[in-house]
């Protein structure tokens, strides 16, 4: 047999039918939902008389649109916001699917609750309206995010029309350097190979570096696969995979656990598999960055400055202009010297529980600057528990820091959490593009740690200088 | 769907590298449960001011490509979100195709459930294009997907790459969902084989 990658490996299990040319029916395990790409896929199926197939493997959860807010309880304000949250309430309920309500414990971020219940497990193919379904390729899913057109498709047959992709093999040697996070790793990819790099690829990520993350900082990593372009982004399951899914809610137990082990051991890539391209990078060279620009690609350690158009090549010169422009930066100024208004820790890419124990780590016993607006929006219900239990809410709390409840919150802004034109703001999230977070609005993506001390100093901040 | 086969008309430039979703359609337009009325809101923040004026040097908001039906574009168009209303705004717009040196791999997908053609080619051939769609209204560019060329006001021709079953099932104008029910058997059969395999998912 001639060596796979896991991308191959997990592919060749799911091929349901293929044509001459390579077309190829992709079966899906486990379709994710949320409020705002669904609606026209559910009408869709209403205006043709089709049904779900397999309303068992779809999971449905509002997280865009829902106020973090205490008061959310009362119900949600803006009306197109709640007709789109009624209509996945319906939809849910007229499909017959799995639903988690904005009044369960357990609603949160689709990418956060995937995991958490046990529905992601490894060597699955996970699809969901939402780019960021990259996310659950830290179990060894391939998991993609779709449009609302392939959102009705798979509800209507649990299967995508496919070609497949190309493998990339993107290593991280060695070990980090403290202060260091998966959120620096994954931004460096990013500053490496551009915010197309990956286009037509799948990405493994693999080596030392890797392999010693948690699961929380797996799926920051894969997370922002799409924002290199790349398809999918994947790890390789190993025994803390294993240790994470076994006993959730939708993990198998018993007999069926012991056949999951076994077929999930061999979900690795054989070591003579062929890799279209490789990158290597050295773990002791990631440094903690920020990003500068409209673009995740543009992004530098914390102790370089704001580099100038002419740094640059091609279409990058003009886009770099307009970039500064926009963000009001000068270059040459320190990055380290750029003042911040709104720190945001959350997202699908840093809302987890380890990363709300790496902010509160720099935040225990501090204060946020005097007129800092900054807020803490854990991904799920359960995540918020936890963290109340483990006393991390409270050195929010006491920091100055908002303890919201949980949503997809300032990342994107469809819901109440958003920048006035202007407002300059350190965010976990993944996206820094022109008005990602509200018109006009200016983002530095970093890790929790890094937005905590930017919390504390008032401006963009080297988290080393505070550990 | 609608059918694609050939198209002559305006070509709006835009040289501008990673046009991202929220770009093409900031989130507050993202609040519909319809598939239609989106052509309004277009790159609503880069065609609008604070007040809802048209910026009258945004290309749209030009006189001579305010028709426009093809968009030529920089490296790395529709990077960003899934959101499926981005394509959904370019054709309510009235924009059929869309021509940059690359595209985002889930926007690029997004067009072809819509009726919209992406056509990727080299830099260089999209810098004459480009050349060509500055001239405004009166040069018009020809896409023809039968034969895959663009062709400028000037008469240039340039082929372009498309992936055959795209591009079939764009000429017939064919439903994806109605392809893959004829093959229900197929899934049928692949459900019950992995029920037997890999009874946990």
């Amino acid at each position: 047999m001639s060596p796979k990658t896991l991308y191959d490996k997990i592919w060749d299990a799911h091929v349901a039918h293929e044509d001459e040319d390579g077309t190829t029916l992709l079966y899906i395990d486990r379709h994710l939902v949320h409020e705002v790409t669904s609606p026209q896929a559910f009408e869709g199926l209403r205006m043709t008389n089709r049904t779900v197939r397999a309303p068992d493997k779809t999971i449905a959860v509002p997280d865009h649109n829902v106020p973090t807010t205490l008061d959310r309880v009362d119900g949600i304000d803006n009306e197109e916001s709640r007709i789109q949250v009624e209509a996945l309430d319906r939809n849910s309920r007229d499909f017959g699917i799995h639903y988690y309500p904005v009044s369960d414990v357990r609603q949160g971020i689709v990418h956060i609750v995937g995991p958490e219940q046990g529905w992601t497990l490894p060597g699955m193919t996970v699809v969901c309206g939402d780019s960021h379904t990259a996310t659950h390729g830290a179990f060894g899913a391939l998991a993609h995010g779709i449009g609302t057109s392939e959102v009705e498709h798979v509800l209507a047959t649990q299967t995508l029309i496919q070609k497949k992709s190309k493998n990339m093999k993107v290593e991280i040697t060695g070990k980090l350097r403290p202060g260091v996070t998966a959120k620096d790793i994954t931004l460096s990819v990013i500053g490496e190979t551009g915010t197309a790099g990956g286009t037509g690829y799948v990405i493994e990520y693999c080596g030392e570096a890797i392999r010693d993350l948690s699961m929380e900082g797996r799926m920051t990593v894969c997370n922002m696969a799409i924002e290199g372009g790349a398809r999918a982004g994947l790890i390789a399951p190993d025994e803390i995979t294993f240790e994470y899914c076994k006993g959730r809610p939708h993990a198998p137990k018993g007999a069926q656990w012991e056949a999951a082990m076994a077929w999930w051991k061999t979900l690795y890539s054989d070591d003579d598999a062929h890799w279209d391209k490789v990158i290597t990078i050295k773990g002791e060279d990631i440094a903690p960055v920020v990003t500068w620009g409209t673009s995740p690609e543009d992004v530098l350690p914390i102790t370089a400055t704001v580099p100038d158009p002419s740094d640059f090549n091609g279409g990058k010169v003009g886009a770099v202009q307009r970039s500064l422009e926009y963000m009001g930066l000068t270059p040459g100024t320190p990055l380290s010297a750029i003042e911040i208004d709104t720190v945001f820790i959350g997202s699908c890419t840093n809302g987890r529980i380890e990363d709300l124990r790496a902010a509160a780590e720099i935040l225990r016993g501090k204060k946020i600057k005097d007129g800092m607006r900054a807020m803490v929006v854990p991904g799920s219900g359960l995540v918020r528990a936890q963290a109340e239990e483990e006393g991390l809410a409270d050195i929010f709390k006491e920091a100055g820091f908002e303890w919201r409840l949980a949503g997809c919150s300032m990342c994107l802004a469809m819901n109440p959490d958003q920048l006035s034109p202007g407002e300059r703001c350190a965010a976990t999230s993944n996206r820094n593009f022109e008005g990602r977070q509200g018109r006009g609005g200016r983002t530095h993506l970093l890790s929790p740690a890094m937005a905590a001390a930017a919390a504390v100093t008032g401006h963009l901040t080297d988290v080393r200088e505070l550990m | 769907m609608d059918k694609f086969t050939t198209i002559t008309g305006i070509a709006a430039p835009m040289p501008l590298i990673n046009i991202d979703t929220d770009m093409i359609i900031p989130k507050q337009f993202l609040k519909t449960i319809k598939r239609s009325g989106l052509g309004v809101n277009l790159f609503d923040e880069m065609r609008y001011d604070d007040d809802g004026n048209e910026r009258p040097d945004f290309v749209l908001n030009k006189p001579q490509y305010r028709e426009s039906e093809i968009l030529v574009a920089g490296d790395n168009f529709g990077c960003g979100s899934s959101r499926e209303h981005a394509p959904w705004a370019i054709k309510d717009f009235g924009i059929r195709c869309v021509i940059a040196p690359s595209f985002a791999d889930i926007f690029f997908n997004n067009c072809f459930k819509n009726g919209i053609l992406p056509i990727a080619l080299p830099q260089e051939a999209v810098d004459v294009l480009m050349k060509d769609a500055e001239k405004g209204a009166n040069a018009r560019m020809t896409v023809d997907l039968e034969a895959q060329t663009v062709t400028t006001s000037d008469g240039e021709s340039f082929s372009f790459e498309i992936d055959p079953f795209k591009k079939h099932c764009l000429l017939e104008g064919l439903d994806d969902i109605g392809l893959t029910m004829e093959k229900v058997s197929a899934i049928d059969s692949y459900e019950a084989r992995t029920a037997q395999q890999r009874p946990w998912v």
